[in-house]
C-alpha cells in the first residue's frame, strides 16, 4: 500500500490551450502504453469493487485493469466488451468522476484510478493496430427486430440482438448514424471516424441500417409490422430544443445548442464554404446553460473564431452538471463563467440583430425535485451583457414525430415514453430505451437501456416461439 | 423535377415536404412536395434556382441521383368539406405547393377558387394543371403581361367582397403572404376568414431537432415549422420577423456560390489545359 500511494495518478498529454482553440482536433491524446500500465499498477483490486457498482453498465472493471498491467490489452479490451461495446466512446464521453471513478476506495485519500482513460486507451490499442474484433453472433434466426434510431441506445440494443442472431433493421432518420454521438458532441471530444468504426462493426455483424428514414413518416410502426418485424426497439433520443421564455427569443443570433452544433458538426460548417452548411459566430457569444451541451457549444464557437465566450449559468460552479474534464478544459481555454445568473430578456438592434442580454443575479434557495438547490432571483441586480450570439443550452423536450404516429403508445405528461425497468412499454412488442424514456441523460445509461431491453426483447421473441 | 421515390410517393400528401442533400458536402434543404405518383412511385419538386442547392439541383439530368432525400416530413394539411368555397393563392413558385393543396380540396367536394400570381408571364407555370383543379382561376402578373395587372390580393379583395368564402390558403413569397393575411384578418373592413400559409424557413433536420425553423407567434408562443406546420394559421404569424429571419444566411449563401463558381472556373481551366 505505501508503494501504491508514491505513484501518482497518470495524467494523458494534452494539445496546448493555445493551439487547440484553432482546430477541432481531439483535447487528450490518451495515455502510453506506459502510462497505462504505470496506471493499471495503482489499482488495488479491491475484493469488493465499489467502482463495478458505480458504473451503469456494470463492467468488471478490476479485471480489466489487471489484464492491462499484465500487459494483456487483448484480453483488456474483450472483458470490457462483454459489457460495453461502445468502449473508445464511453472512455471519452462517461462522467466518471461521478460514476466508477468517485466511487474508487484511492479517492478517498489520494486520486482515484483514472478508469476512464484506460478504456479509452485498450479501446485505442485495439482500433490502431486494426485489429477488432468481430462480436460472434449466434447463428441467423431470420426474425426480424426493428431498431428505432441510430444512438448510443439503439446502437447498444442493434448489437446485442444481432449477437442473439436476430434479423436486426436499424432506421434513422438522418444520413448518417451515431445520433448524439455526430451531431451534438464535438470533434474535438469524440473524433467522428470513431464513431463510424462503430457503426461499421455493427454492419460487419449483420445488422442493416436505413437512412433517412424516419419512423412515424415513411413507414409506421403498423407498416413495419405488416412488413413481417415481429418486435421494436424505440431509441429515437430527445427532441425538441427547449427556448428560454424570456422577450427578445426572436432575435437573429439566438438559436438553439442543437442547431449550432448541429450546424458545427453533422453538417462540417467549421469547413465552411468548402462544406455548403453556413454557421454565423458573432465576435462575442453568450451560451445559456450549464451541461455538456453548453460547454460543447462554448467550445466550439471558440474554435469558430469567436473573441470571447460567456457562459451563463442560473446556479453555481458546484452544481453545474458538466463532465469535470470538460470545465476544465473550459476554463483552460478561456471560456468566461457567469454563475448564479439567468437571462431576462434579449436586445436587439433595428434589424433584429440580438446586441445585448439583460441578465439578473441569482442566489440558491432550498433543494427542487432534481435535488439541487433552487436558484432564485435577487431584486434589483439587473446588468447588461453586450453580445453577438446566444446560444440556448438549458434542454430538451420529447420529439413526438413518432409518439405521434403510434398514438396507442403510453406517454407520461412530458411526452417521454412510459417503460417499465426493464424497457417494455404498454404495447407488447415495443419496448424503449434512453432520452426519450428518461428525457436528457447520459451515453452510457442510454446504452444500459438499450441493453435492458435487447434482453426483454430476446425474451418476450422466445416465449412467443 | 420528378424523383423516384416509392415509400414516400406512397405516403405524400398536401402539405408535407422532403428534406435533400444533394452530395457529401451539401447543405439539408427542405422543399415541399409539389405533386405525387404512388403508382409510378414518384414525387414532383419545384424549385428556384436561389443558392449553390438549387443550383447544383439545376444541373441534375435524368437518371441521376440524390444522395439523401428524406421524407415525406410535416404535417399534411387537414382534408375536409367546408360549407363555402376555398380560396387557394399560389405566389411564384408558391403555385408548386398549392397545387397538390387544391387537388386533395377539390376531391373531398371543395369548390376551389383559384388565384395564381407571378411577377411576370415568364415565371407562371401549371396553369392548366390549377385550372383542371379550379372552379375558377384568375391569373395576375406584377408587370401585366398575363391576366391582371397587379398583385393577388387585389382578386383576392374582390372575391371575399362578392362571395363568402370559409378557408383562404396562400402559398408565395412571406411577402405575400403577409399581405393575404392583412386582407383576410378582418383589420380592412372585410370579414374575417380563416387563412393557412405554408411556411419554408431554414431547416436542418425537418424532424423538430434543431429549432432553426422556430416561429413566434402574435402572443409570443413559440412553434416549428417542421412537426407544427408547414401549414400554420396566418393570422397568428410574425412576417416581419420570419421575412427577417429568413435573411441571416444570405452573406454566407453568396459566399457559397462564389466558391462553387471559383471552383467550375477552375476545373474548366485544368480541363482546358489539359487538352
Amino acid at each position: 500500500m505505501s508503494d501504491k500511494k508514491r505513484v501518482s495518478r497518470q495524467r494523458m498529454e494534452e494539445q496546448n490551450p493555445n493551439v487547440r482553440i484553432h482546430n477541432f482536433k481531439e483535447v487528450p491524446l490518451g495515455f502510453t502504453e506506459e502510462q497505462a500500465i504505470i496506471e493499471a499498477d495503482r489499482c488495488l483490486q479491491c475484493a469488493k469493487p465499489l467502482c463495478v457498482e458505480g458504473c451503469p453498465v456494470f463492467i468488471d472493471i478490476p479485471e480489466f485493469i489487471k489484464h492491462i498491467k499484465e500487459k494483456n490489452f487483448r484480453e483488456a479490451i474483450d472483458t470490457i466488451k462483454n459489457f460495453n461495446i461502445l468502449p473508445a466512446i464511453c472512455g471519452r464521453v462517461c462522467p466518471q468522476e461521478v460514476q466508477c471513478e468517485g466511487k474508487c476506495v484511492l479517492g478517498k485519500r489520494w486520486e482515484p484510478i483514472a478508469i476512464g482513460a484506460l478504456e479509452r486507451f485498450v479501446a485505442d490499442w485495439e482500433r490502431n493496430n486494426m485489429i477488432k474484433s468481430c462480436p460472434e453472433c449466434m447463428p441467423p434466426n431470420s426474425i426480424k427486430v426493428a431498431v428505432i434510431g441510430c444512438g448510443p441506445a439503439s446502437i447498444t440494443c442493434a448489437a446485442d440482438l444481432a449477437k442473439y442472431g436476430y434479423d436486426v433493421t436499424i432506421f434513422e432518420a438522418f444520413h448518417t448514424g451515431g445520433g448524439v454521438l455526430v451531431y451534438g458532441i464535438p470533434e474535438f471530444r469524440l473524433p467522428k471516424a470513431i464513431v463510424a468504426d462503430e457503426i461499421n462493426t455493427l454492419t460487419e455483424m449483420g445488422v442493416k441500417i436505413h437512412y433517412n428514414a424516419i419512423i412515424g413518416k415513411i413507414y409506421s410502426i403498423q407498416d413495419l409490422r405488416d412488413m413481417g418485424f415481429k418486435a421494436f426497439f424505440i431509441g429515437v433520443g430527445a427532441g425538441l430544443p427547449m427556448f428560454l421564455k424570456v422577450p427578445g427569443l426572436k432575435l437573429i443570433g439566438v438559436l438553439s445548442a442543437n442547431e449550432f452544433l448541429t450546424r458545427a458538426n453533422l453538417m462540417k460548417a467549421y469547413s465552411f464554404p468548402e462544406y455548403d452548411t453556413p454557421i454565423n459566430v458573432g465576435k462575442i457569444v453568450t451560451v445559456i446553460g450549464g451541461g455538456n451541451v453548453a460547454l460543447d457549444s462554448a467550445r466550439t464557437a471558440l474554435r469558430l473564431g469567436a473573441n470571447k465566450v460567456i457562459i451563463v449559468y442560473r446556479r453555481s460552479e458546484k452544481e453545474m452538471p458538466a463532465r469535470q474534464e470538460e470545465y476544465h478544459h473550459a476554463k483552460e481555454e478561456g471560456i468566461e463563467f457567469q454563475f448564479l445568473t439567468n437571462p431576462v430578456r434579449f436586445i436587439g438592434d433595428e434589424n433584429d440583430n440580438v446586441i445585448q442580454m439583460e441578465c439578473i443575479r441569482m442566489e440558491l434557495g432550498e433543494p427542487d425535485e432534481s435535488g439541487r438547490r433552487r436558484p432564485i432571483p435577487i431584486e434589483n441586480t439587473e446588468f447588461i451583457i453586450n453580445t453577438n450570439t446566444v446560444i440556448i443550452a438549458v434542454g430538451t423536450r420529447a420529439n413526438p414525430v413518432l409518439t405521434k404516429s403510434t398514438s396507442d403508445l403510453k406517454l407520461n405528461k412530458w411526452g417521454y415514453i412510459e417503460t417499465d425497468e426493464d424497457g417494455r412499454t404498454n404495447i407488447e412488442d415495443i419496448f424503449a430505451g434512453g432520452d426519450i424514456v428518461t428525457g436528457s441523460a447520459t451515453v452510457i445509461s442510454a446504452m444500459g437501456a438499450g441493453r435492458k431491453a435487447a434482453i426483454e426483447i430476446n425474451k418476450y421473441l422466445q416465449n412467443k416461439k | 423535377m420528378d424523383l423516384e421515390t416509392p415509400q414516400i410517393a406512397k405516403k405524400a400528401h398536401a402539405g408535407n415536404f422532403i428534406i435533400i442533400r444533394i452530395n457529401e458536402k451539401g447543405e439539408r434543404i427542405p422543399l415541399t412536395i409539389a405533386d405525387y405518383d404512388s403508382i409510378l412511385g414518384t414525387i414532383t419538386i419545384v424549385f428556384q434556382v436561389v443558392g449553390k442547392t438549387t443550383t447544383l439541383l439545376s444541373h441534375l439530368n435524368e437518371g441521376d441521383d440524390i444522395l439523401d432525400v428524406a421524407g415525406p416530413l410535416g404535417n399534411a394539411i387537414h382534408i375536409k368539406k367546408y360549407e363555402n368555397p376555398v380560396v387557394v393563392i399560389g405566389g411564384g413558385i408558391g403555385i408548386a405547393p398549392a397545387y397538390p393543396q387544391a387537388k386533395e380540396l377539390k376531391e373531398a367536394g371543395n369548390k376551389i377558387l383559384t388565384i395564381i400570381g407571378a411577377r411576370t408571364k415568364k415565371l407562371l407555370f401549371w396553369k392548366d394543371k390549377m385550372a383542371s383543379v379550379s372552379e375558377e382561376l384568375v391569373i395576375c402578373t406584377d408587370d401585366g403581361s398575363e391576366g391582371i395587372k397587379g398583385v393577388v390580393t387585389e382578386p383576392l379583395r374582390k372575391i371575399i367582397t362578392e362571395k363568402k368564402v370559409s378557408l383562404v390558403i396562400a402559398i408565395g413569397p412571406l411577402l405575400m403572404m403577409k399581405y393575404v393575411v392583412l386582407t383576410t384578418n378582418g383589420s380592412s373592413g372585410l370579414p374575417k376568414i380563416d387563412t393557412m400559409v405554408s411556411l419554408n424557413p431554414i431547416m436542418i433536420d425537418g424532424t423538430g431537432m434543431c429549432g432553426g425553423c422556430r416561429y413566434l407567434t402574435n402572443t409570443g408562443e413559440v412553434y416549428f415549422a417542421c412537426v407544427d406546420g408547414p401549414d400554420v394559421d396566418g393570422h397568428t404569424v410574425d412576417f416581419d420577423n420570419l421575412i427577417k429571419r429568413s435573411m441571416r444566411y444570405k452573406e454566407q449563401e453568396m459566399k457559397s456560390i462564389e466558391h462553387y463558381e471559383h471552383e467550375c472556373k477552375a476545373i474548366e481551366k485544368l480541363n482546358k489545359n489539359k487538352n
